[in-house]
């Protein structure tokens, strides 16, 4: 295991919580105009997330800074190649960290914040799963490790089908938290679209395999040739029974969020070992272009600083994450957002 | 406009945004710390609804804060992909690090001071203050030093064309990271005090919430005579580093052509066409200032080919306006500690005009901080091994960038009037009755009653 390997599990790891935690709030915020039918179903839902929306939006800030810290040539690549696509999720983010807050300090403007809050979850939710799609089937890169398509290269019938699966994750996973922590008929509304978008989520993941068999079957074969390709489909088909199971039962809420979470790590992982060694393969370039987790690393003595940061102060963060999480537990009331 | 230029005016407009409402967060903090601390130890409704008020204030900015520096983080990836390749090695660490050491503290205990007042002990939630304050020293210490090694880049060795960590303690305590982290932590501070100061000073035009209002004052005003006394201390300090490090910024700041001895400071003036300065000046000022001597030898911008030379009139004014509003700050806290002490602070008029000018006026000199400091580096976005120009990413067009940049200017333009009427809003409507309470209070503690208890829910 070199150190370059570990970080790539690691930034899968950061990455994959982001999916998890940000995930729900995401898919909250796109599902708000949707259940939101009154005011107070709207604060409910605003206050749901209210608390812990900024902090599970650092995982992926770090996630970045790991990205940019262990592996350079990929951030450059990504973050400049996919220009306008990570500046509409950046437009989407700040968005959306605007309205939570400023949507009950600011009664007059309440439709823009509304409107903010929808749009800023929305195209977030699903360009980064465009942006996955990408990654997993390959872009054309010139020897620096420029990215050269263009932008339309990007929306390619594969990157949007992953695209809006991803979509549909991220909704019902937010559905399944808004059923944990709404009551009456919002909680009925909630759970009514957590099934429906858990069975459209199903139906496109099962396209997003067919499709990845079909045309990228440099990845399939990776994730089918490995054993830990098969623990992460395991991973996943146990958390997709689990899910099942406890969305019919009366009471299964929170176990279904958590079955949920647990879909998430095993499409996460499946994405990931069908990439490694890849970070971003080539695609109608030669394969020396492809960014490999050697290729792209860097020193040997930053990933090892980098490490030791990441050792001292990951269990910090699930601790404090452990501790917001349990203080504000339980059904969210309206008036939760005073202070 | 080419796409390099383009990419510089959007780094310096997005990031001269983010630094806006870094200073009122950070200073603001303070306040939240202090007014919750006092709360915590005496309980009474007052100093709940009195901290509730920094607390609104403080998140409507931090809010935007976090927005904004979410574009910084993207920034260097998107904008900038060479310098990424070049420096990540060492610059994403730091960048890295403050994700995990500082915004998980910020961002979770935040939630706490958002949505905890019911929820949580009263303990717990001045615990968060501190941690959410605490967060926000430690995101500005990581960023500085990503910041300070582009200024004195050390540990590091260049291989393949890339930089490579060799020390990481040689480069996290790079040369200048010690002056510039607490410059500009105590340049936040000055801003913070000014921001308090304002709103009292604004209760006291209105007369309204006079009560609130003193204790605000008083707190302010005090700790801004004390930083920003400290001030041109510290900033001396850092200009020795600069001299030291960076003798080419040094000379563009006094804009000195040719090395020379009795080398003058200027307390202002412009730099004229022929290249040479006209104004005010202390004769050999520069040579005493940085050498203890007249004769001390001073390093000019011709030591340097042109192409390696920064813009003078920038470079000059902006440091120069900086350090007269640093003047101006230290005497304006001087004055109106001197006015409470004569006991007219509370009807001095003009004052109160003055304190609520230096609001923007301390924002001002810190923007013009970073400008002198980051347009006095050019040409080199890493001082002497990486130039700007080489920077950028080369396949972004400059059509590209121009969309972002009308979008940024765009959404930028409506959150700050949004954030303007929300913050203007807040200050308007005031914190809960405090008068009335502090009376209530004071009346019941004198016939000895026990402090009332806060009832949940009171204090909005
Ligand atoms: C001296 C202080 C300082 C400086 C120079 C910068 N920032 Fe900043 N930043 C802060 C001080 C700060 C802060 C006080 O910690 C903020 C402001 C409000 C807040 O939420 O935290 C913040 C927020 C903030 C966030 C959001 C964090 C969250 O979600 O909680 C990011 C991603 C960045 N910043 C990144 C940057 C980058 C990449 C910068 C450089 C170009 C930068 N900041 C300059
Ligand atoms: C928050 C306060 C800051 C302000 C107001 C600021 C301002 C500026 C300005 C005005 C420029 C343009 C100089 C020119 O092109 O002539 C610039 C350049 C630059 N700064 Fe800063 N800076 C700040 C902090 C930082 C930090 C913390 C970093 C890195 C961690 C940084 C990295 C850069 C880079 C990479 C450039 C080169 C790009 C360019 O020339 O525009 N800056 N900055
Ligand atoms: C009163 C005398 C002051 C002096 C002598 C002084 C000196 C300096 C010097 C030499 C630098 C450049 C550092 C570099 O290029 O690396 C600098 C930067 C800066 N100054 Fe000042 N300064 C003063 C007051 C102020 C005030 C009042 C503020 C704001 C309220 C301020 C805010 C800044 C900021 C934000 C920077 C950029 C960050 C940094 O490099 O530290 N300064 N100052």
């Amino acid at each position: 295991m070199t150190l370059a390997n570990i970080w790539f599990f690691l930034i899968a790891f950061l990455l994959t919580g982001y999916v998890i935690l940000d995930g729900f709030d995401l898919g909250a915020g796109v599902l708000y105009p949707f259940l939101g039918r009154s005011e107070e179903d709207m604060a409910v839902i605003r206050a749901s997330i209210g608390p812990v929306w900024d902090g599970n939006e650092v995982w992926l800030i770090t996630g970045a800074g790991a990205i940019f810290a262990a592996f350079p040539m990929v951030y450059a690549m990504t973050f400049s190649g996919f220009y306008l696509a990570i500046m509409l999720v950046l437009f989407g983010l700040i968005l959306r960290a605007v309205s939570l807050e400023f949507r009950h300090r600011d009664t007059s403007w309440k439709a823009v914040w509304d409107g903010a809050l929808f749009v800023g979850s929305l195209v977030p939710a699903l360009l980064v799963g465009v942006a996955l799609g990408n990654v997993i089937r390959g872009v054309p890169m010139d020897a620096q490790g420029n990215y050269i398509g263009t932008f339309l290269d990007l929306l390619n019938p594969y990157s949007l089908l992953v695209g809006v699966t991803g979509l549909a994750l991220i909704v019902q996973h937010g559905a399944a938290w808004l059923a944990v922590k709404s009551e009456g008929t919002l909680h009925a509304r909630a759970l009514a679209w957590r099934r429906a978008s858990f069975w459209t989520c199903a139906v496109l993941a099962v396209a997003t395999s067919i499709a990845t068999i079909v045309g990228v079957s440099r990845a399939s074969d990776l994730v089918l040739g490995r054993w830990a390709g098969w623990l992460f489909i395991a991973v996943a088909v146990v958390g997709i029974l689990y899910t099942v199971l406890q969305m019919y039962r009366k009471g299964g809420e929170l176990k279904s969020f958590l079955g949920s979470a647990l879909v998430i790590i095993g499409l996460a992982g499946i994405a990931a070992v069908g990439n490694f060694p890849d970070m971003v393969p080539a695609r109608g370039t030669p394969e020396a272009t492809s960014l490999t987790v050697e290729r792209a690393a860097s020193g040997d003595l930053t990933l090892l600083v980098m490490l030791i940061i990441a050792l001292l102060f990951v269990p910090l963060v699930l601790i404090y994450t452990a501790i917001i999480y349990r203080t504000f537990w339980g059904k969210t009331k309206a008036g939760d957002a005073d202070y | 406009m080419d796409a390099v230029l383009l990419a510089r005016i959007q780094f310096a407009f997005t990031v001269g945004y983010h630094f806006l409402f870094v200073p009122i967060s950070i200073g603001v903090g303070l306040m939240v710390v202090l007014s919750e601390r006092r709360y915590y130890k005496s309980g009474i409704q007052a100093d709940k609804a009195a901290s509730s008020f920094w607390i609104k204030l403080f998140t409507a900015t931090f809010a935007i804060g976090v927005a904004t520096g979410l574009t910084m983080e993207f920034a260097f990836g998107t904008n900038w992909a060479e310098y990424s390749r070049f420096v990540g090695n060492i610059f994403g660490a730091p960048l890295a690090a403050e994700g995990l050491v500082a915004f998980f503290l910020e961002s979770t205990f935040l939630g706490v001071l958002l949505f905890g007042r019911k929820r949580v002990s009263r303990r717990f939630y001045y615990v968060s203050a501190w941690l959410v304050w605490i967060g926000s020293l430690l995101s500005a210490l990581w960023i500085l030093i990503a910041n300070s090694w582009m200024q004195t880049p050390a540990g590091y060795e260049i291989e393949d064309g890339k930089a490579v960590l060799t020390s990481f303690w040689a480069a996290a305590l790079n040369p200048s990271i010690g002056p510039r982290y607490v410059h500009t932590i105590v340049a936040t501070l000055i801003t913070g005090c000014f921001v308090v100061a304002a709103v009292a000073a604004y209760y006291f035009l209105k007369r309204r919430h006079i009560a609130f209002a003193r204790q605000a004052m008083l707190t302010s005003v005090v700790i801004g005579l004390v930083v920003s006394v400290a001030m041109p201390f510290i900033g001396h300090w850092h200009a020795l580093v600069v001299a030291e490090h960076q003798p080419v910024k040094m000379a563009a700041f006094e804009n000195i052509g040719d090395t020379q001895k009795n080398a003058p400071l200027f307390l202002f003036g412009w730099v004229n066409e022929a290249g040479d300065t006209t104004g005010v000046a202390i004769p050999s000022g520069l040579s005493l200032m940085l050498g203890l001597s007249p004769d001390h030898e001073v390093v000019g911008v011709n030591s340097v080919p042109p192409s390696d030379r920064p813009p003078a009139q920038l470079t000059f004014q902006s440091y120069h306006l900086m350090i007269a509003l640093g003047i101006l700050f230290a005497a304006v806290f001087l004055v109106a500690v001197v006015l409470h002490l004569l006991g007219r602070l509370e009807k001095a008029r003009w004052m109160h005009l003055v304190l609520i000018a230096c609001v923007p006026l301390s924002l001002l000199a810190i923007n013009m901080g970073w400008m002198a400091t980051e347009v006095g580096r050019q040409p080199w976005v890493v001082q002497g091994i990486m130039r700007t120009t080489d920077g950028v990413s080369p396949l972004v067009s400059a059509g590209e960038v121009w969309t972002t940049l009308g979008l940024f200017g765009l959404v930028y333009l409506v959150l700050f009037v949004a954030w303007l009427r929300i913050f203007l809003g807040i200050i308007k409507k005031g914190p809960e009755d405090v008068v009335e309470m502090i009376e209530s209070e004071k009346a019941a503690a004198e016939r000895g009653d026990e402090p009332v208890p806060a009832p949940a829910g009171a204090g909005r």
